[in-house]
C-alpha cells in the first residue's frame, strides 16, 4: 500500500513538451512509472519519444483523461500559465494533480485552492518535488534511485530534505514520499498526509519534515496529538535562521505563533513527535523506533 | 530579485519571497488606486527636507522611510513646528538605525493630527489557505496589544479568494468593525481600493495603521505598509522594479542578486554554498551545532545554487563568499538529487580554475546522492590543496568549523 499514488496509477504530463517537462517525463518513464501521455493544446495530436517511450500529446486533460484512462497529472507549465492549467485539470476531475512549477503568484495559488473547495481534485504543490511511491510509480521530480520500499512514510516542506532524509533512511525504504512544497499557500498540507499515512496500513511510522515560517507545523502537532497512532519523527529546518525584520502588525494577530524552528520543534515535542535537530539525528529517532518494531 | 532570467520551473528558490515596500512606496501604490492619502516628499538630504517643509508650511511630520516596523519607538517620527526643526529631525533621522536598517531617506508630510486612529489590513491567511480582512476602530501603535487583551475589538473576516471583495462584501466588513456611521460611505470605498491595491499590485500584505479620521470626518491612510509577492511581480508586473531600491543592500547581497544567485550574508566566519533552500538552511544549523566545538563560528551566509551546479554557477557563489572578508572556511554541501555528484565536482574544479588564486580559503566538500562516486573520484584526483573531502553532512560540517576555528 501506499498514500495517493501506486502502481496503477496513470500519469499524463501537463506541460510535457517544455524543457522541464520533457526532461522530467523523461525521468519518469526511466523509473518505470506508468507515463501515458502529455497535454500541450499547440500540438495535439502529435506523439514525443521521451525515455523510449512514444507518448501521445492531447489537447485538453479531458481529452487526455478520456483517451488514456490517467488518473494522474503531472504539471511542468511556467508560472503566468499554472493557474489555469490547475482549473483545467480540475474541470477535468483528475483525481490527483501535482504541480511542480516554482514561481507561481500567491494570489493565482489561493484562487486555485479555493476553486478546489468541493470538487474531486487532491492538489499536490505548487512548488514541490512531487511524490514517489517507491518501486511503484514517480509523479515528479524526486529521484527514483535514492530508496526503495519501506514501512516509512515522509512528508515534507522541502525537496532537498526530502532526498536527504530518504538517503538516510534507505536500509529501511519508504511507503510513499511526499514534498508538499514550501510555499505560502499549497494544495495538500502536513495535516493531509498525516491523515493518509495514518489510514495506512503499510506504514509503519512517519517523518514529518518542516522548515520556518507559518504555522503548519504547530497546526500538524495538533492533529498529531489528537489523530495520529503511529510514531513520528520530526524535522524542522532553520534553527539559527535570522529573524525576518517584519513588517507589519498583521501577521502577529493572525498567528499567534511566531514561526520560528524553535517554536514548531515545541510545538512537536508537546505532540509526542520525537524532534531531531539535524537530518542525521532525525534518521537516528527514527531508526530506534523501527528496529523496536 | 533578477529579472530576465526567466527560471520557469527550474526547482530552486525564492517562492514566496516578499519585497516589503517602505512607507512611501506604498502610498503610491494607495494614490494609484484611489486609496485617500498625502504622499508628501521624499528627502534624502536634512536640507531637502527643509525645502519641503517650507514649501508645506506649518506643521510637518519627519518619517524614516525603512522596511521595518516599530520607527515610531525607535525615534524614527518627529513632528516638525517649524522647516528648521523639520531639518534637525532629518539631521537625526538619516543615518540612524532601526533594527539593523539604516536610515537613508526621510519622508515629509504635513501633520494632519488625527481625531481617531483605526486599523486595517488585507493579507494572506497561510492558515486558512486564503485571504484575511483585519479592521479595528482602535488602531494606533497598539494594536497588537488590544488584540490580545481585547480580541472583540479586531475583526478577522475572511475573503473568497474567487469572490474578492464585492461593494457588498466591504459593507459587511465596515459594519462588523464597527466604523461609525457618519464615515461608513467613505470606508466602504476605502475598503474596496485597499482591496484593488492587493489584488492588481499582487501585495501579500496591505496595511494601514492609523487609517486616521481627521478634522472634518475625513478618511485617510496616514501610514501604510505593502509586501508584494516576488513571484508575481515576476510573471505580470515589470513595473514593480521602481520599487527595488538597491541603497540599503548589503554590497555581497547586491552583487549575488546581479548574478541572480539566493544569497544572504550573515554574521559567521563559514560560507555555505548547497542547493535547495531546505537543505541550505539544514546546513547552517549542522554548522552552527558543529561551531559549539569549535570556538563559537557560525555560518556566514545563505546561499542556495539550486539544481544546477555547473563551474559558472559554482565560481560565482565562491566568488561571493571569498568576497567576504569574515569567511574563513567554506563548506559545499551538495546532495545530487537532479543533478548528478560528477557535475557538481566538476562545477567545483571548473570553479577553482575560473578564480585561480582568488580562491584562497579551505574548502570543505560533501557529495552525497546521485552518481557520488563518479565526483568524488573527481575531487580525489584534482587533489586541490585547499579541497577537503568529507562524506557526511555533520563530519564535513565539523571539518569545516575547525578549519575556520584554526584559521
Amino acid at each position: 500500500m501506499s498514500i495517493y499514488l501506486n502502481k496503477d496509477s496513470k500519469i499524463i504530463v501537463q506541460g510535457m513538451t517544455g524543457g522541464m517537462g520533457a526532461k522530467h517525463t523523461t525521468l519518469m518513464v526511466q523509473s518505470g512509472a506508468n507515463i501515458v501521455g502529455g497535454v500541450n493544446a499547440r500540438k495535439a495530436g502529435q506523439t514525443v519519444e521521451l525515455g523510449g517511450k512514444e507518448l501521445p500529446v492531447f489537447g485538453t486533460v479531458e481529452e487526455a483523461m478520456k483517451e488514456t484512462g490517467a488518473d494522474v497529472s503531472v504539471a511542468f507549465v511556467p508560472p503566468a500559465f499554472t493557474k489555469d492549467a490547475c482549473i483545467e485539470a480540475i474541470d477535468a476531475e483528475i483525481p490527483l494533480l501535482v504541480v511542480i512549477t516554482e514561481g507561481v503568484p500567491v494570489l493565482d495559488t489561493a484562487e486555485v485552492v479555493q476553486y478546489l473547495e468541493g470538487k474531486s481534485t487532491r492538489m499536490i504543490g505548487p512548488n514541490c518535488p512531487g511524490i514517489i511511491t517507491p518501486d511503484e510509480s514517480l509523479a515528479g521530480i524526486t529521484p527514483h534511485t535514492i530508496a526503495g520500499k519501506g514501512p516509512v512514510g515522509l512528508v515534507s516542506k522541502s525537496g532537498t530534505l526530502t532526498y536527504q532524509m530518504m538517503y538516510e533512511l534507505k536500509d529501511f525504504g519508504f511507503t510513499t514520499a511526499i514534498g508538499i512544497g514550501g510555499d505560502p499557500i499549497i494544495g495538500t498540507t502536513h495535516i493531509d498526509a498525516l491523515e493518509a499515512f495514518e489510514n495506512d496500513p503499510e506504514t509503519k511510522a512517519i517523518v514529518m519534515i518542516g522548515e520556518i515560517g507559518g504555522d503548519a507545523e504547530e497546526r500538524a502537532a495538533a492533529y498529531i496529538k489528537e489523530h495520529v497512532t503511529k510514531p513520528v519523527v520530526g524535522y524542522v529546518a532553520g534553527f539559527t535562521a535570522p529573524e525576518g525584520k517584519t513588517m507589519g502588525h498583521a501577521g502577529a494577530i493572525v498567528s499567534g505563533s511566531s514561526g520560528t524552528a524553535q517554536a514548531k520543534k515545541e510545538a512537536l515535542e508537546a505532540a509526542g513527535v520525537k524532534v531531531g535537530k539535524t537530518p542525521s539525528e532525525t534518521a537516528a529517532l527514527m531508526r530506534e523506533i523501527l528496529q523496536k518494531l | 530579485m533578477p529579472r530576465g532570467n526567466p527560471r520557469h520551473c527550474s526547482q530552486t528558490k525564492r517562492t514566496g519571497h516578499l519585497v516589503d515596500l517602505m512607507e512611501f512606496q506604498a502610498k503610491e501604490l494607495f494614490a494609484k488606486h484611489g486609496v485617500a492619502t498625502t504622499l508628501g516628499v521624499v528627502a534624502e538630504t536634512p536640507e531637502a527636507a527643509r525645502a519641503a517643509a517650507e514649501e508645506m508650511g506649518g506643521v510637518t511630520v519627519v518619517k524614516a522611510q525603512v522596511k521595518a516596523g516599530g520607527r515610531g519607538k525607535a525615534g524614527g517620527v518627529k513632528i516638525a513646528k517649524s522647516a528648521d526643526e523639520a531639518e534637525s529631525y532629518a539631521r537625526d533621522i538619516i543615518g540612524m538605525e532601526i533594527k539593523g536598517l539604516r536610515v537613508n531617506r526621510v519622508l515629509v508630510t504635513p501633520a494632519t493630527p488625527p481625531v481617531e486612529e483605526y486599523y486595517f489590513s488585507f493579507l494572506l491567511d497561510r492558515s486558512n489557505r486564503s485571504h484575511l480582512c483585519i479592521a479595528s476602530v482602535e488602531g494606533g501603535v497598539e494594536i497588537e496589544e488590544v488584540a490580545k487583551t481585547n480580541p472583540d475589538a479586531v475583526k478577522k473576516i475572511r475573503i473568497d479568494a474567487l469572490e474578492g471583495v464585492t461593494p457588498e462584501k466591504a459593507a459587511a466588513i465596515v459594519d462588523e468593525a464597527r466604523f461609525p456611521a457618519e464615515l461608513r460611505d467613505q470606508a466602504i470605498e476605502m475598503v474596496q481600493a485597499l482591496w484593488k491595491v492587493y489584488v492588481e499590485e499582487d501585495a501579500t500584505l496591505v496595511e494601514v495603521n492609523p487609517l486616521a479620521r481627521l478634522e472634518g470626518d475625513k478618511l485617510e491612510a496616514l501610514d501604510g505598509k505593502v509586501s508584494l509577492d516576488a513571484n508575481a511581480s515576476e510573471v505580470r508586473h515589470p513595473d514593480h522594479e521602481q520599487f527595488e531600491i538597491r541603497d540599503e543592500e548589503d554590497p555581497l547581497e547586491a552583487a549575488a542578486k546581479d548574478k541572480g544567485l539566493n544569497y544572504v550574508k550573515l554574521d559567521g566566519q563559514v560560507g555555505i554554498i548547497g542547493n535547495g533552500a531546505g537543505l541550505v538552511m539544514s546546513t547552517l544549523d549542522v554548522v552552527a551545532y558543529a561551531g559549539e566545538d569549535h570556538g563559537g563560528v557560525k555560518p556566514a551566509n545563505f546561499l542556495d545554487i539550486g539544481g544546477g551546479a555547473n563551474a559558472q554557477v559554482m565560481a560565482d557563489g565562491l566568488h561571493i563568499i571569498l568576497g567576504d572578508p569574515q569567511v574563513k572556511s567554506v563548506f559545499v554541501n551538495v546532495f545530487g538529487g537532479i543533478t548528478a555528484c560528477d557535475e557538481v565536482a566538476n562545477g567545483i574544479k571548473g570553479a577553482l580554475e575560473i578564480l585561480g588564486d582568488e580562491a584562497a580559503k579551505p574548502l570543505v566538500v560533501r557529495l552525497d546522492g546521485n552518481n557520488v562516486d563518479e565526483g568524488r573520484r573527481i575531487l580525489d584526483e584534482l587533489n586541490h590543496p585547499l579541497v577537503t573531502q568529507v562524506d557526511t553532512m555533520d563530519g564535513a560540517a565539523d571539518k569545516a568549523a575547525q578549519l575556520a576555528h584554526q584559521a
